[in-house]
Parts: C-alpha cells; structure tokens; sequence
C-alpha cells in the first residue's frame, strides 16, 4: 500500500527539493554580481531614451489614444528580458566547458530540476531589468497602472517568458553544442522574435506573413499582457497567460531532453 | 564496480574496444593510459553521463543503464576540468551537493563543516571559490564529492595542472578518506609516479582495451629489468606513445571558473 502511493509521490518531491536547491544556489551566485545587473540595465534606458523619445515625436506608429512612449514601455520590457534569457544557451555550454554540468548530471537530480533552476535565474534577472525599466518609464512620464495586482502580474508575466526563452536557448544549445555557434545563433534568432512582435509597433501595421509569424511568437503574448496590466490596453490575459504557461512547461520539457547531449 | 565487454564508438573512432574490468570494494584502483586510450569515455559510462552501446556495466550490482538515480547516489565525481563555482563560496560549494544528495538537514551544516576541514579548507571556507589557488579547487571538488559519503570516489585526472605540493595534498586527502571511510576510489591519471606511489591496482589501457593489470609493483617486477618503474611498463604495452594524445586535454583541465 504505501509502496504503491510513495511511487508517483518520490520522482515530484525529489524535482521540487532539487529544483529549491538550483534556485537557491541562483540567488547566491547573482548576490555576488550586481555590477551585471546595472551593465545590462543600460540597453533599455537607451532604447526608451533614444528610439523612444524620437519616435514619440515622429508619430509615425498608429497607436491610438496611446502616446508611442507608454506603447513602447512593455516593449521594451519585454525585449530586456529577453535579452537577458537568450545568452543562457551559451551560459550552458560555458558551464559544460568547465565541467560544472557534468559534475551537477552525476548528482541524483532530475534534469528538469538543472534547467528550472536556469530558468528561474533568468526570470530574477529580467525582474531587475523589469524594475529598471518601470522606474525610467516612470521618469520619462509614462502613466503605468502599478497596483500590486497589476505589478505581480507583470512580475509573473516576465518570469514565465523568460523561462520560455532561456529554455529555447538551452536547446539551441544542445543541437549546436558550440559556444560560437551558439553566439551566432543568439543574434540571428533575437532579432526575428523581437521584430515579428508586436513589441515596436501594433501587429495591424505589418504584412500579412507576418501576423501569421506573429500569432506564433510567445514574446507578442508577453507583450500584449504587459501592455494590458501596465497601460490598461486591451489584452486577452487569460490566453496570454496560458500561452506563457504552455510554452515555459514545453519549452522547460524539452531542454531536459537536450541536457544529455551536451555532456556525451 | 564490474565492467563486461563494453565497447563505445564516436562516429568513426572506437572509444572503448571491448573493456573488462572488475575493480574491489575499498581499494584504490588507477586506470592508466594516454591520450585517448578510451579512460574518460569509460568514467562516462560508469557515471552514468554515457549509456553503454554494448556491455555490462554495473557499480555495487547496479546495472547503470536501468539504476541510474541508485547509481548516481553511491558516487562521488570529480570531473578533469576543474569545475568549482567561482561566483559561490567554498561551503555553498559544498553545501549545494550536501543537498542534491539529500543529506538530512540537521546534519547539513556539520557535514559540510566536517569535509571541509577534513579537506584544510576551513580558513577559506566563506571566500568566493574564484580566489582559490588549483590546488585548493581540487581540494574543494573533492569535498563536494565526499559530503555525501559516496562507496564509490571516481577521480578523473585529479592532479593534472596542479603544482607538486598541491598534488601531494590532494592525494594525502584520498587516502584519509579512504582509511577512514573505506570507499572505493577509481581514478584516471597519466602520472605513472603518481599511480605507483598510490594505487593498490592499476589497469594499463591503450585503444580502447586493457592490455595489463596488476599492482604496479608485479607489473614492474614482470618486466625483469633492473631499474625498470611503471613508465617502463607503460612504455612496453602502448609501444612508448605516452604522449600520444594532444594539448586538449590539459587546455579543458586549466579552464578553470
């Protein structure tokens, strides 16, 4: 009787204890870099600061009622997380490089529990990046709803679309196996994801094709529920939230998967 | 730790050519070879990174195809590269293992303690890892290795890269551990000095095959030559390409984080 309950219980409870352990070993390595985290908080004030106070004067994007700078606040938010979970594909390789992840795969630990724990790093750092973002946008004048609410939502929002893109990276890494390979690839794929995203401009303004490319893209999901918790857009947030759900479980399912190949 | 007719290829090169291998509970065995003799292909497979293509390989009567969870908590491993965190200190270094080997934790911060000192690492023990010296990383790996009290210490070359003193320590810890725990220790080395001075057996394995196995003394002994050491043996079985393999692998071992 209690063999046949403690069967499923056991593999559950050893991803949960291992998954906490990876997060918490996280927090500790990120406590020791915070000049990091001011580095790459430097990208998104320049976009808001340069692209974004001379496109609100060009008014050039049909946003509505909406001043361009308060459309592109989430944006950007967005892009800045991003940004920061698509380098954990090389983050991977590097830690394959030094025999860390080898050393971590001969441990009892499930392999999804390895790559949560990257995933959940890479949400905290984008919630830095979140943080930065808020606080300039507030600056610069955009009017941001920040109840607790909507702030958690965002908070929830951003994690999960930085799981999802840190595990893509993960897998990427998995199939090319090289750090410069790797490098390669980060640049070419950041740039089709950001810009078939509803992230710079409304989907209505692009070419058919590429709503089409748009409607597949979870970054335009990330936006659309930033934009709806942050300026009161109209958002579909209970679709934007079980697409974010959906692809981070997918996406986390898989670069488990891949784990295995980097240390063959 | 049994070894039955494991064979492994890359694509076109055969790693591991049909490998026999029985390793006893509590000693010290060395696996020797050069450069690409198939040693860390066969540590791969034994620490269950590597499924075995062909053969049995089973560690304490675990078959480390089907048991590998069972398998991964009797070992403790420590990769060539030297491979401690260096954004976290020594003892959560340590403390990390100590959790993904599901020590209790009212015993957590002892045991940690315990192996760190046991390692003389105790002074440094809250210093970011990245200020280690090499020595000190390998000594630190090896208390990562050890919070769990592993049966089986798999070392791959423990002591390439490190300086004299530093390799002197590194083994002195081994043998206190062994003595006092009476694990099982599979290590790697091209150090044929290294595996005469402390290996209780040692395997000589060239392509991919063990081409002899003894106490290093009766292999030395059986060449009878006056004067011969373990290098003369080495050189006799793998035809003298001791330094058969490239600079590859030193270059990963000094990566260090």
């Amino acid at each position: 009787m209690s063999v046949s309950l403690a069967a499923p219980v056991e593999p559950i409870r050893l991803l949960a204890s291992r998954t906490s352990a990876l997060c918490l070993v996280e927090l500790q390595k990120l406590r020791r870099d915070r000049t990091e985290a001011v580095t790459r908080a430097v990208q998104p004030a320049l976009w808001l600061i340069i692209f974004g106070q001379t496109f609100t004067r060009l008014r050039v994007v049909p946003t509505g009622d909406v001043p361009y700078l308060d459309f592109l606040a989430p944006g950007i938010l967005a892009q800045s997380a991003l940004f920061v979970s698509i380098f954990y594909g090389i983050h991977i390789i590097w830690e394959r490089d030094a025999g860390v992840l080898a050393k971590l795969m001969v441990t009892p630990t499930p392999r999804a529990a390895l790559v949560t724990g990257k995933a959940f790093a890479a949400g905290v750092r984008a919630l830095f990046q979140a943080i930065v973002v808020v606080a300039l946008s507030t600056l610069l004048g955009v009017h941001l709803r920040l109840g607790p609410l909507h702030l958690l939502g965002v908070a929830a929002v951003v994690v999960l679309g930085s799981a999802f893109f840190c595990c893509l990276s993960i897998t990427l890494a998995g199939l090319v196996l090289k750090r410069d390979r790797m490098m390669g690839i980060g640049q070419a794929i950041i740039m089709p994801l950001f810009f078939a995203s509803n992230a710079l401009y409304p989907v209505s303004v692009m070419p058919g094709w590429l709503q089409v490319l748009n409607h597949v893209n979870p970054l335009s999901y990330e936006v659309e529920a930033l934009r709806g918790l942050l300026i009161g857009t109209p958002a579909r947030l209970l679709l934007d939230f079980g697409v974010l759900v959906g692809s981070a479980a997918v996406a986390i399912t898989v670069a488990s998967m891949m784990l295995g190949r980097l240390t063959r | 730790m049994r070894i039955e007719g494991l064979r492994h290829r890359f694509k076109e090169t055969v790693a591991v050519d049909g490998l026999d291998l029985v390793v006893d509970e509590a000693e010290i065995f060395g696996l020797l070879g050069p450069n690409g003799a198939g040693k860390t292909t066969t540590i791969r497979v034994l620490t269950t990174l590597l499924p075995p293509q062909e053969g049995a390989v089973e560690v304490f009567g675990l078959d480390v195809r089907r048991r590998r969870m069972a398998v991964r908590r009797l070992i403790g491993y420590v990769p060539q590269a030297l491979s401690a965190d260096a954004a976290l200190s020594g003892r959560e270094n340590v403390t990390l293992f100590a959790r993904l080997f599901d020590v209790p934790r009212a015993q957590r911060r002892d045991r940690t303690a315990e192996v760190i000192d046991a390692m003389g690492l105790t002074d440094a023990a809250d210093r970011p890892a990245g200020t280690y010296s090499g020595g000190m990383i390998r000594r630190l790996e090896l208390a990562q290795a050890l919070v769990s009290s592993p049966r089986l210490l798999v070392l791959d070359e423990p002591t390439i890269g490190l300086d004299p003193v530093a390799r002197a320590g590194v083994w002195d810890r081994i043998h206190e551990t062994r003595a006092r725990t009476g694990m099982t220790v599979l290590v790697t080395t091209h150090y044929m000095e290294e595996a005469a001075a402390h290996c209780d057996r040692v395997a000589l394995m060239h392509r991919g095959r063990i081409r002899a196995l003894d106490t290093p003394e009766a292999l030395v002994r059986s060449l009878d030559e006056e004067d011969a050491n373990l290098d003369d043996v080495f050189r006799e079985y793998t035809g003298g390409d001791l330094e058969g393999g490239g600079l590859k692998d030193v270059r990963v071992a000094r990566r260090a984080r």
